[in-house]
Parts: C-alpha cells; sequence; structure tokens
C-alpha cells in the first residue's frame, strides 16, 4: 500500500467516525461526536503517523458456511436453512448513521451478485439499530438503513420488486450484550430470503 | 359529567360485547341513580344558616380534607369480600389525585363499626381528624351486586353525596367510578380512575415465527390504571408496538408488524380489527387525533421517514413533512390544529411543532443531545418527552408558554416514552430502574412512583381519556 493510499485510508476512516456524530448531508466537518460512552470521539487526521487500528469487523455474527454453496447445495436446502447459513451477508451501519460505508458496499455488492445468480429469490432488508437510541427514532433509523441497502441494490440492477424492506428499531438486538461489540453487531441491515 | 355519563350510557349499549368478546370486565358497567342528597338533617346541636350548606366538604384552613374510608358493609355474606374491596381501592383512587389528606385505613380502629348510615360515629370520626367519611353497603345477589354510598361531612352530618351503583362485575370498577365522581363533585377534577394503560410486553414468551433467529413476540396489553386487570389485547404472535388510544378509549391503534409494519385499528370491545393504510408501504408509530377522526404516522413509502395523517377509515391521506432527514413520532395538539413530531435534520433527534397541514415547521428543543417520544397533554399545554441524560433517558416536560423544560426522572435507569394522564397531573413511562423494562407512574411533579408491570419486559405505554 502507497503511502497516499495510506493517508487517504486514514482521512476515510477518520470521516466514518466523524459523520457518526453530525449531519450526513453536511460536509465533514470534525465535530465531537455524541454517545453516550463517547468511545467513537475522532482524532484530529494525524497524517504522519501511523494509522489507527481499523475497526472491528464483526462477521461471525452469522456462522459462515464452511464451504462456498454450490448451485446443489442451495436448491437442496430449505428457506430456513438457507437463511440460517445464508449467503447474504448483513450490511453494518455506524452509530447513529444509514449511510453505507466501503465495508458496507461491499457486502451489498457481493450480495447483489448473488441475488443476480439466483433471480428469483425475493428479500426483506431488516433494518435494526443499537439500543442506545430511543426505541421510535430507532424505528426511523432502521427504516432508512433498510432503505439504503434497498437502493443500492437497486442500483447494481436488482429489481426494487424483489427487496422488500422492514425496520424493526432496537426491538430484536442479535446480540443482547450492552457493549461497543454487541452494538456493531446489531446496527444492520439484515438479509432474509423470503422466497426462492 | 357529561362525560362520563356518555360513556356510560355507552357501555350500557354495548355490554354484551364487553362480557362476549372480550370480557374486559373491568370497564365500568356502571349505573348510577341519585338516592338524595343531602339527606340526612343536619344535628340540631350545629344549626345552620342555608347559605351555609355547602356540598363541598373543607378541611381545617389551609390544609386538605381528611377522608376516611372504612370496609362497606357487607348485607350478605357473600359480599365480604367486595366491601372490603370497594372500600380499599376508592381509598387508593382518592389517594393517587393527593386532593384529600387519606387517613391511613389501618388507624380506624378505635372507631365503632355502622351497620347502618344512622350509626355512623361522628364523635370518633371528629376524633380521628376526620372531615368525611363514607358508608357504603354492598348487597350481593346471583352474581350480582349492589353498592351504596355516602360521603357524609362529619362536622355537619350531612350527607354530601349518595349514589346506588348497580350492574358491574368486578367490584374494583364501583370503586373507580365512586372516585371518580367524588373528585369531580368535590374538587370540580377530573379523575382518572376509570382510565386504562396500553402497553407492550413479552411477557408470554412466544416466539415469532418463519425467523432463524430466537425472536420474541411482543403483543399489546391493556390494564386499569393502577396496573390491575392486566389483559392481553393482540394475539398475532408478532411484533405489535407504539399504541395510541382513540378519545373515546374504545380503540386502540398500533404498529402491527404482519410481518411488513402497518398501522391496525383494533376496537377492543368489539374484537375488530381495521386496516387504514392497507399495506400500502411501510407505517410505523400510528396517533389518533384528538376528535378521533384521524391518525397520524410515520411511513417510508416514498423513501425516506416522513409524517403522514390519514383518517380512520382510511380515506384523506396526506403527506405533512418533505425533508431528506427522519421524521417521526407525531403527536397531536390538544385542539388537533398542531402536530409535535422529531426529525434528526439538524443531525440529532430534536421536538418540532408544525401545523396538522404541515406548515410552520419549527424546532422547540434546543437543549437536548436527544430528544424523543413527543406527547402532549391534552389538558395541560405541555409536552413531555425523553431526553438523553447520560448513558440512558429521562423524562422531561416542556411548557409551551415559556419555552421551558423540567425534569422529572433523575437518572434511576433509563426512562422512555411518556404517556400523560387525562387531566395531566401524572405520567406514564417506561423504565430499566427495577429490573427489565417496567411500565410506571408518576406525579407530573416528580412524586408517587408506582411500578404498574412486573412480569416480562413492558414498554411503550399510552393513557386512555
Amino acid at each position: 500500500m502507497s503511502r497516499t493510499r495510506q493517508i487517504g485510508v486514514v482521512l476515510m476512516l477518520v470521516a466514518a467516525l466523524v459523520a457518526t456524530g453530525c449531519n450526513r448531508r453536511k460536509p465533514v466537518t470534525p465535530q465531537p461526536a455524541p454517545g453516550p460512552t463517547g468511545t467513537t470521539t475522532p482524532q484530529p487526521p494525524a497524517v504522519t503517523n501511523a494509522p489507527p487500528a481499523p475497526p472491528v469487523r464483526v462477521d461471525d455474527a452469522l456462522p459462515v458456511p464452511p464451504q462456498p454453496l454450490s448451485e446443489d447445495n442451495v436448491a437442496n436446502r430449505s428457506l430456513d436453512d438457507l437463511n440460517r447459513e445464508s449467503p447474504l451477508k448483513p450490511v453494518f451501519f455506524g452509530l447513529d448513521s444509514a449511510d453505507l460505508d466501503d465495508i458496507g458496499r461491499a457486502a451489498a455488492l457481493a450480495n447483489a451478485d448473488v441475488l443476480k445468480r439466483y433471480s428469483t429469490w425475493v428479500v426483506t432488508v431488516e433494518g435494526h439499530c443499537d439500543e442506545r437510541g430511543t426505541a421510535e427514532y430507532n424505528l426511523a433509523l432502521g427504516e432508512r438503513r433498510a432503505t439504503a441497502v434497498k437502493t443500492y441494490l437497486t442500483s447494481l440492477g436488482i429489481s426494487p420488486d424483489r427487496v422488500r424492506i422492514v425496520s424493526y428499531g432496537k426491538e430484536f438486538p442479535f446480540n443482547p450484550g450492552h457493549t461497543e461489540d454487541a452494538w456493531s453487531q446489531n446496527r444492520r441491515g439484515h438479509f432474509v430470503i423470503t422466497s426462492r | 359529567m357529561n362525560n362520563y355519563a356518555r360513556i356510560r350510557t355507552r357501555l350500557r349499549q354495548t355490554r354484551s360485547w364487553h362480557a362476549g368478546v372480550l370480557s374486559l370486565g373491568a370497564a365500568a358497567i356502571v349505573a348510577a341513580v341519585v338516592i338524595a342528597a343531602p339527606q340526612q338533617q343536619p344535628p340540631a346541636q350545629t344549626p345552620q344558616q342555608p347559605s351555609d350548606v355547602s356540598l363541598v366538604i373543607n378541611g381545617d384552613p389551609g390544609t386538605k380534607p381528611r377522608y376516611a374510608v372504612p370496609d362497606f358493609v357487607a348485607l350478605s355474606p357473600e359480599a365480604a369480600e367486595a366491601a372490603k374491596t370497594i372500600a380499599q381501592v376508592l381509598w387508593d383512587d382518592l389517594n393517587f389525585e393527593q386532593e384529600f389528606y387519606m387517613i391511613p385505613r389501618d388507624t380506624y380502629s378505635s372507631v365503632p363499626a355502622a351497620r347502618r348510615a344512622e350509626d355512623v360515629a361522628f364523635a370518633a370520626w371528629r376524633e380521628l381528624g376526620a372531615d368525611a367519611v363514607f358508608f357504603g353497603t354492598v348487597q350481593q345477589q346471583g352474581g350480582k351486586s349492589t353498592v351504596q354510598i355516602r360521603l357524609m361531612n362529619v362536622r355537619t352530618r350531612q350527607t354530601v353525596f349518595a349514589k346506588e351503583y348497580f350492574n358491574a362485575t368486578n367490584p374494583r370498577a364501583y370503586a373507580h367510578t365512586i372516585a371518580d365522581e367524588i373528585h369531580q363533585q368535590q374538587r370540580n377534577l377530573r379523575g382518572v380512575a376509570r382510565t386504562k394503560l396500553a402497553f407492550v410486553s413479552d411477557r408470554n414468551r412466544d416466539s415469532l415465527a418463519n425467523t432463524v433467529e430466537k425472536r420474541e413476540v411482543k403483543e399489546i396489553y391493556v390494564a386499569d390504571y393502577d396496573g390491575e386487570n392486566q389483559r392481553r389485547i393482540t394475539v398475532s404472535r408478532q411484533l405489535n408496538l407504539t399504541p395510541s388510544w382513540s378519545a373515546d378509549g374504545r380503540a386502540l391503534a398500533y404498529t402491527a408488524f404482519r410481518p411488513l409494519p402497518d398501522i391496525v385499528v383494533s376496537f377492543i370491545y368489539q374484537g375488530l380489527l381495521q386496516n387504514p393504510t392497507k399495506g400500502q408501504g411501510t407505517n410505523y408509530v400510528p396517533v389518533f387525533s384528538p376528535d378521533g377522526t384521524r391518525i397520524a404516522f410515520m411511513s417510508g413509502r416514498d423513501g425516506n421517514p416522513e409524517i403522514y395523517a390519514i383518517n380512520v377509515d382510511g380515506s384523506n391521506l396526506r403527506r405533512l413533512t418533505n425533508h431528506p432527514a427522519g421524521d417521526g413520532t407525531p403527536t397531536w395538539s390538544p385542539n388537533g390544529t398542531q402536530i409535535a413530531f422529531v426529525s434528526d435534520r439538524t443531525g440529532t433527534p430534536q421536538i418540532y411543532l408544525m401545523g396538522a397541514d404541515g406548515s410552520n415547521v419549527r424546532r422547540i428543543t434546543m437543549n437536548e443531545s436527544w430528544a424523543d417520544q413527543p406527547t402532549w397533554s391534552t389538558s395541560v399545554n405541555e409536552i413531555a418527552y425523553a431526553g438523553r441524560t447520560g448513558s440512558g433517558y429521562d423524562i422531561k416536560i416542556y411548557d409551551i408558554a415559556s419555552s421551558q423544560a423540567r425534569q422529572i426522572t433523575f437518572g434511576e435507569g433509563s426512562n422512555e416514552r411518556p404517556a400523560f394522564a387525562p387531566n395531566g397531573r401524572h405520567l406514564a413511562f417506561a423504565s430499566t430502574r427495577a429490573g427489565g423494562t417496567q411500565i410506571f407512574t408518576v406525579g407530573r411533579d416528580g412524586k408517587d412512583l408506582r411500578q404498574i408491570t412486573r412480569t416480562g419486559n413492558n414498554q411503550m405505554p399510552a393513557w386512555s381519556n
């Protein structure tokens, strides 16, 4: 990775952190991010130091199938089994954000490829939030998260008829814990295959 | 009183529905007949001019009137339990509004019990400091009971209130009706003893079908204002959230996930469901307008959470907000001309006002890092909401005239979703202070906290008129 790219990554990470605390439609400016735990305090863009450790991705919320699903493998499974070891990965979000970051876009892109391969599948994208916001606000935030995922899938050529959305707010956390780790797993656009 | 009379009439008309369909037995199916008031002759030793005769019992100057509620007299053996229950619940109901000093019921042993109204030991009650004492009888025959009560002025020995009630199956309903009528007559106060709380509960621990995750069903429940008579209303075995009462207390609107979120109106005494939004897009957080004709709600139908209003019958849909941020959680002003709602258009959720047609949007919370769940009192010009304090939320009340907010809870657990009692003197809310999430009520001064639920997790209370 070239030095320029490293700096670029640092700036992106900082921008992502900052974006959690301010209006996502405004130009990004470093402001203190609110948040009850104060764990996402952004640093000024420190271009001379080594990049901070990237945020830990949490990809093990659903067990990863040991092997790529073959056509037969998928064809033989029930919907429940498919959803239990889903080829469609969740799209995770930052605190109080409904914007797809690069990692989220990559996950959605991979899901779009799966949906192109299985062109009869209909999915529901569930918007979920961590427990720190109020219940009603989180219904709106989850709705925006699910909408953001659907909009991106549509831009990749997936028919909007194949993607339904629902917001569950903070009502159905995947991880019942009360830690940063749990919260990051619970801020997601979750894919459920509803018919095939 | 007119209001109550109307409700009573309605309840009588639809009595068979109560019993047959949902058997919400606590509904005050009570008819009242004025016997006579005043009924007793003032005693000779305290002659009064007619102009001095008042039906309102006062306490000593500067103090609340002191009330005593001894056990009612059971006129038949099977009425004994009801006679005790009615007196205790009446005492609790009158104590709730803090208009009277209620003399504790375990201090009455010095007063000889009266079997007849003529035998009430006024001197002994006076000794105990009582200004007012109840005398009540309960007759039970063939599962039906008749209750007669008198409220007596201990000083003048006059009966200032006398009525007969019949037809209720639950003794508590008699007490609630009597309490509301006493508050009305003595203090010109609309009591809330016959009101109900709706809320969301996961207590039955059912799991959702058709999902590979372990997800617990949440259903809507209804309880009396004091937490008694908790009954399940929805039976969909799905997620059901954000109940809102119709003004007449006969319907609940809520967010029903079927499995996609939609607005359902449940006429709880008829067992009838309506679906004004008919599955058009995703619809959440319905709130009845004060006149009961419209429902404001949040929908993502146009690609972003916005506020809409629709007639209960599904006609006359109107979009009220139009902003790329998320707008939600509406609440109507008491006269229905304004709507308060929540928007994160400045980056954090804040409370805004607008006309009921969406005009003239303006922000009202200026000093909160997070404000949500506004609820407009129907009787006082105040909006209660949940504001972030530290890692959780506390209940605050915004006074519209002064633009000032005051805090009601102070960091004991996280406190969300305030709901005003119809007379504005208490609020219900959900709190984590006692383990899990439970419903509490509290006075608008932050005092007199009462825990309403204890089973499972309970959230999102709504207080009926």
